[in-house]
């Protein structure tokens, strides 16, 4: 007994200790020097050559230029040009009243864009080259060489992060830089279903992707709370399906979307989750989905279950569908979803039932996985048909068919699918850890995107964003091949709990980890020595009008509507302190706690 | 016995909310009702069906012949009159309807003389609410009842789908639960621009708290902008010109404040948590020493040269006067003893003191002097509860709870018991946000602070509490999204009987709240998927 209490004191010490740390961030004499890196990039170029040796731009002489073979071609042009224009912008920020002259400074007078490729293409895809060289030498122009428009944009961003702010003066550093993507597929997925996301506050994501180098924007547009997306084929859908007539994307919002994009070398993936997470799509085609009898057995507000997979009509609808969808979005790949079936309403209806039987699927969970995969199967199989050279048309799934049906050898299917490994294990969901999920995927020669552990709608209390850092797609067990095999991953932020008041800021710099981490060389781990590269990439985003939250005390020079206007711009302080968690922090007290327990007893 | 030792501990650490990873399931939408629910929660509220119209510009705020009148009053009818009308920014005339009768005038009546006053702890709030047509009344003891009541006046119109403005037949008699009702915002560890403590202001007032605890200085930045020490935000502000509130700057938040009937009550915490000061006010905090020579650091004010207690009076003389509010926060919390321990200097007078090895005892000694200074230049105090744990100080001091020691409600018996006003603000630490905001502000609103072992005396002894938002991973970009509604749950809390309880009735008025805010400009976050009638931008 007497143990007991003695153990309740230590963890009340322990407690105290907790609640303490609660309040007391132990890095009070850092927060206020100014300790913000400066002209640094995020993410950690490949290669990346810098002195000490500083220039002064002049914003109203500076010059942009471009080669011959970049403004010839068109479809260079179209996207390069409109960039110019941009990083002009986003280059000079000190305001007007403020900034120093630079007269008898060493002078960077211009940047001169190359692109070697010869050609470009129209939109982004997944094979595009993204590298780049930008040289800044001590005199003459700064050039920078790309293969595509896409590796220039890339290199302008670059170039744009390395000025820095010193005394009403625009500098860099002397610098050389080789630079290119560990990763081709690096995304951040929006869930536009369970809150409505207006299409400027997606443009402003769309602006956060492109200053961390991201190029993919997963749109998961739909889902069982709602249907946004305006349809020509099937009006009923968002006409019956959204939250409100006001709370949809017509036609034009969508390819107003996917030109923001492009220009930005961003590629448009858009998410139409079926056969679960359909409910919103019963409200207008009722007939679409399965009939749960007795009607207790999905709680849901419709009394419909998942896709009714057994009927023709249900496939005719996609194929209708996904003509249109694939006639407005210009990446190869759709994706299809295919997540978090349940199968009880399926169980309980008897033209499922009598499908089944057809089929010879048994009447187990097993055979349900078939009958999903059978879906699935079809649903990619239309979706391939759609291809129309030179547009190919290819499916992203998440990882429940491979797992329930190729896995256990129902089927295969094409090789250009692409596997979206969203599982983890943990306390709260027995998934299958994906460094156990990768070796599978990979081995049977498929490629893999990864999300388990950049769930970034999980939120904790503190300074998250080494967990997310720390997480490397190739942390599994498996050949050069299939490592190769890992084309990159996402971030997605579940919408349940953000809308437009709270999204940006809960999406950036959070997701900045995630982009250096698909960016940068494996080599390239270490967050304390990422940290002040981290303060600086959030208070650019900051200046630029991205609403990024703090992470920890410090302060941007230009901070969130400062002087009551938008868009400032600031040098930080701080290192965010590395809390490296409350977990650390909680996991330390409960160690001591049972050190001290245990040795007493 | 391991096991059950285990288990102990185990309890006893995760009594304190930990950051919980839940799948979403599926999350039913909520197609929010706009039905007119008053959140806080009134004391009495008798409402009938019978509903009447609001026009424009036929209705009209007036005062009762006998009424005082005064500025407060006079804007709260502007700032309410917009309210009740603006949508997405503009005045717009609601539908008119021919075969309802229409609510034209609500009368208020005002007893006290209310001009160029300023809102106390002792200050009334009740006030009564008839909407009758064609004429309802306010009636309030001062014009801080006035306030809450066209706060709850606003709330009770709502707008129909084809555009019509209307109210209910509703008697109303009102009053706070709790007397001292805050939100602590920490403008230290993040400069909050004025832009949203404005803002956060205006929930306040939307949410009927009425206090502004600002926690304005702290290890990271002092932006207080002082008159008579001015290098303490010169040297201690994250940016002298632009990270900093200027003398007019907080004249500015407290007639903002002042007009929505929330008190200001700054704080200064000492000794400890005085990190930013070092610079600007050279002498003030302890030298730390390696050995026999000071190793360059400082850390908390120097508890044993007369000078200290001359600049704190210095200070508080300034504070006093900028500061309108008979209470002033002097924190005391967290002092770490190592640095005096280091200081052969306070070795020495530690022994002149006759305090032995006991650094509290000097701690004691240090917020004596500095709770006299405070009652000698005319100023009551609240303090965190470390300083009342730690000796007995008179029986005036608030002292505020802030952790769990062992338990929030063993604190508030052992503060109480000892005779001290007490207020609340462990387990309303907002600034720990978890995954699902739709599920963490229950636990906030099941915080009953008169829920502990103790006469009824010692309840009496409790006159309310605070949300608190500190300030380490929140700034201008995500500080009102995080607070709110989350704080709203506090807010109920605290001004609702001690019988509203029901957490489905709580949820309603809740997400009608919360779409309330959204719609009157405030980026509320939301509680579940759907969607507000008027979303945020």
């Amino acid at each position: 007994m007497k143990l007991s209490v003695f153990c309740l004191l230590v963890a009340l010490v322990c407690q105290r200790a907790f609640a303490d740390w609660v309040r007391q961030p132990f890095w009070y004499d850092d927060a206020r020097r100014d300790k913000v890196a400066k002209g640094t990039v995020w993410p950690q170029p490949r290669s990346i050559q810098t002195t000490q040796q500083s220039l002064s731009l002049n914003p109203d002489s500076f010059s942009f230029s471009t080669s011959d073979d970049a403004s010839s071609n068109a479809n260079c042009k179209d996207v390069l040009d409109p960039a110019i224009e941009r990083y002009r912008d986003l280059l000079f920020w000190i305001p007007a009243g403020e900034r120093v002259s630079v007269s008898g400074d060493r002078v960077l007078g211009g940047l001169r864009v190359t692109i070697s490729g010869g050609t470009c293409s129209e939109y982004p895809t997944l094979d595009s080259d993204e590298s780049y060289t930008l040289e800044v030498p001590a005199s003459g122009d700064a050039t920078l060489r790309a293969q595509t428009a896409w590796g220039a944009l890339r290199g302008l961003e670059t170039f744009s992060q390395l000025v820095y702010e010193v005394d009403g003066k625009h500098k860099l550093n002397v610098t050389t830089i080789s630079d290119e993507p560990r990763f081709r597929h690096r995304g951040v997925m929006l869930d536009t279903a369970r809150h409505f996301l207006n299409v400027p506050y997606i443009k402003q994501n769309l602006d956060a992707i492109a200053y961390n180098k991201m190029n993919v924007f997963h749109w998961h547009i739909v889902d069982d709370q709602s249907f946004p997306f305006q349809s020509a084929t099937y009006p009923d859908l968002s006409g019956k399906g959204a939250y409100t007539q006001d709370n949809v994307y017509t036609r034009q919002d969508v390819l107003d979307v996917i030109e923001y994009a492009r220009m930005r070398g961003i590629r448009v993936i858009p998410e139409f989750d079926s056969p679960g997470h359909m409910q919103s799509w019963g409200q207008g085609y009722p007939e679409l989905l399965t009939s749960c009898s007795p009607t207790n057995v999905q709680a849901d507000i419709y009394h419909l279950g998942p896709a009714n997979v057994a009927r023709n009509s249900t496939y005719d609808f996609m194929q209708n569908l996904f003509t249109e969808i694939r006639d407005i979005f210009a990446d190869d790949y759709l994706h299809l979803g295919g997540d978090e079936v349940h199968f009880q309403c399926w169980m309980s209806n008897a033209e499922i039932q009598d499908f089944m039987r057809q089929q010879g699927f048994p009447n187990t969970t097993q055979g349900f996985a078939q009958l999903e995969g059978y879906y699935i199967k079809r649903l990619l199989d239309i979706v391939e048909g759609l291809s129309v050279a030179p547009k190919r048309s290819r499916g992203i799934v998440w990882q429940e068919i491979f797992d329930n049906n190729i896995l256990s050898g129902d089927f295969t299917v094409d090789l250009d699918t692409i596997i979206h490994v969203w599982q983890w294990n943990n306390s709260n969901f027995q998934g299958i850890p994906y460094w156990d999920e990768l070796p599978l995927v990979t081995g049977a020669g498929y490629q893999a995107i990864l999300s388990s552990c950049w769930y970034l709608n999980f939120i904790s209390y503190g300074r998250d964003w080494p967990e997310y850092y720390a997480c490397d797609p190739h942390n599994f067990t498996g050949t050069p091949q299939q490592k190769q095999l890992v084309i990159g991953g996402e971030a997605p932020l579940w919408a349940e709990w953000v809308d437009a008041t709270n999204h940006v800021a809960r999406m950036w710099p959070r997701a900045s980890a995630v982009a250096e981490r698909l960016w940068s060389p494996q080599s390239v781990t270490d967050s304390a020595a990422a940290s002040p590269r981290m303060e600086e990439q959030r208070c650019r985003m900051v200046r630029r009008g991205i609403r990024a939250q703090p992470q920890g005390p410090s302060y941007c020079k230009y901070e969130w509507n400062l002087a009551g206007q938008a868009g400032n711009y600031v040098p930080t302080a701080s290192g965010a302190r590395g809390i490296t968690g409350y977990a650390q922090q909680l996991l330390l007290s409960l160690f001591s706690c049972l050190v001290l327990t245990f040795g007493l007893s | 016995m391991a096991v059950l030792s285990l288990f102990a501990v185990f309890l006893a650490l995760f009594v304190s909310p930990l950051p919980c990873h839940d799948v979403p399931g599926y999350q039913k939408p909520v197609m929010v009702q706009q039905t007119g629910k008053v959140l806080p929660k009134p004391q009495t509220m008798t409402a009938s069906t019978e509903a009447y119209a609001l026009a424009m510009p036929s209705f009209k705020f007036t005062y009762g012949s006998s009424s005082e009148m005064c500025d407060i009053v006079d804007q709260a009818f502007q700032r309410y009159y917009d309210l009740i009308f603006d949508i997405d920014g503009l005045r717009k005339a609601p539908v008119a309807s021919k075969d309802m009768s229409e609510l034209n005038t609500l009368q208020v009546m005002v007893k006290e003389p209310c001009t160029g006053v300023y809102p106390s702890l002792e200050s009334s709030e009740n006030y009564t609410l008839t909407v009758a047509a064609p004429m309802g009344t306010l009636v309030a003891d001062s014009a801080w009842g006035v306030l809450r009541g066209l706060e709850t006046f606003s709330q009770l119109v709502y707008r129909t789908d084809n555009g019509m403005m209307l109210i209910n037949k509703t008697t109303i008699d009102d009053f706070p639960r709790f007397a001292h009702r805050g939100i602590l915002l920490d403008t230290s560890r993040h400069f909050i621009p004025l832009k949203y403590i404005k803002q956060n202001l205006d929930a306040m007032a939307y949410n009927k708290f009425n206090v502004f605890h600002w926690h304005i200085v702290d290890d990271q930045s002092f932006p207080y902008q002082s008159v008579v020490f001015p290098d303490l935000s010169a040297k201690g502000a994250f940016n002298p010109y632009t990270h900093l509130y200027t003398q007019d700057d907080i004249k500015d938040v407290i007639e903002y404040s002042r007009l929505r009937g929330i008190r200001v009550v700054p704080e200064f915490d000492t000794p400890g948590h005085t990190a930013s000061w070092g610079a600007g006010l050279p002498g003030f905090l302890t030298p730390c020493y390696d050995g026999t020579t000071p190793n360059g650091k400082y850390y908390a004010a120097n508890p044993i040269r007369n000078t200290t207690y001359d600049m704190m009076t210095k200070l508080l003389k300034e504070v006093k006067d900028v500061f309108p509010d008979k209470y002033v926060h002097l924190g005391g919390d967290e002092v770490n003893f190592n640095c005096w321990k280091s200081n052969p200097d306070i070795t020495k007078f530690m022994e002149t003191m006759g305090f032995g090895t006991d650094y509290s005892k000097l701690e004691q000694y240090y917020i004596k002097n500095i709770l006299d200074i405070s009652t000698s230049i005319g100023r009551n105090y609240i303090v965190w509860q470390e300083v009342l744990d730690n000796g007995v100080q008179d029986k005036s001091t608030v002292g505020e709870v802030w952790f769990e020691h062992p338990t929030i409600q063993a604190v508030l018996e052992r503060l109480t018991a000892k005779g001290y006003r007490t207020l609340l603000s462990a387990g309303w630490y907002l600034n720990h946000d978890v995954y699902n905001p739709g599920t963490d502000w229950s636990t906030f609103y099941k915080l009953d602070p008169q829920v502990f072992n103790g006469t009824q005396e010692q309840k009496d002894l409790v006159i309310g509490g605070e949300a608190c938002m500190w300030g380490e991973y929140v700034d201008g970009t995500n500080l009102i999204a995080r607070l709110w509604p989350r704080a709203s749950a506090v807010a109920e809390r605290l001004w609702s009987a001690k019988d509203v309880t029901s957490m489905a009735d709580a949820a309603v008025r809740i997400d009608e709240q919360r779409c309330r805010m959204v719609r009157r400009g405030l980026n509320a976050e939301p509680l579940h998927p759907g969607f507000c009638q008027f979303e945020y931008d």
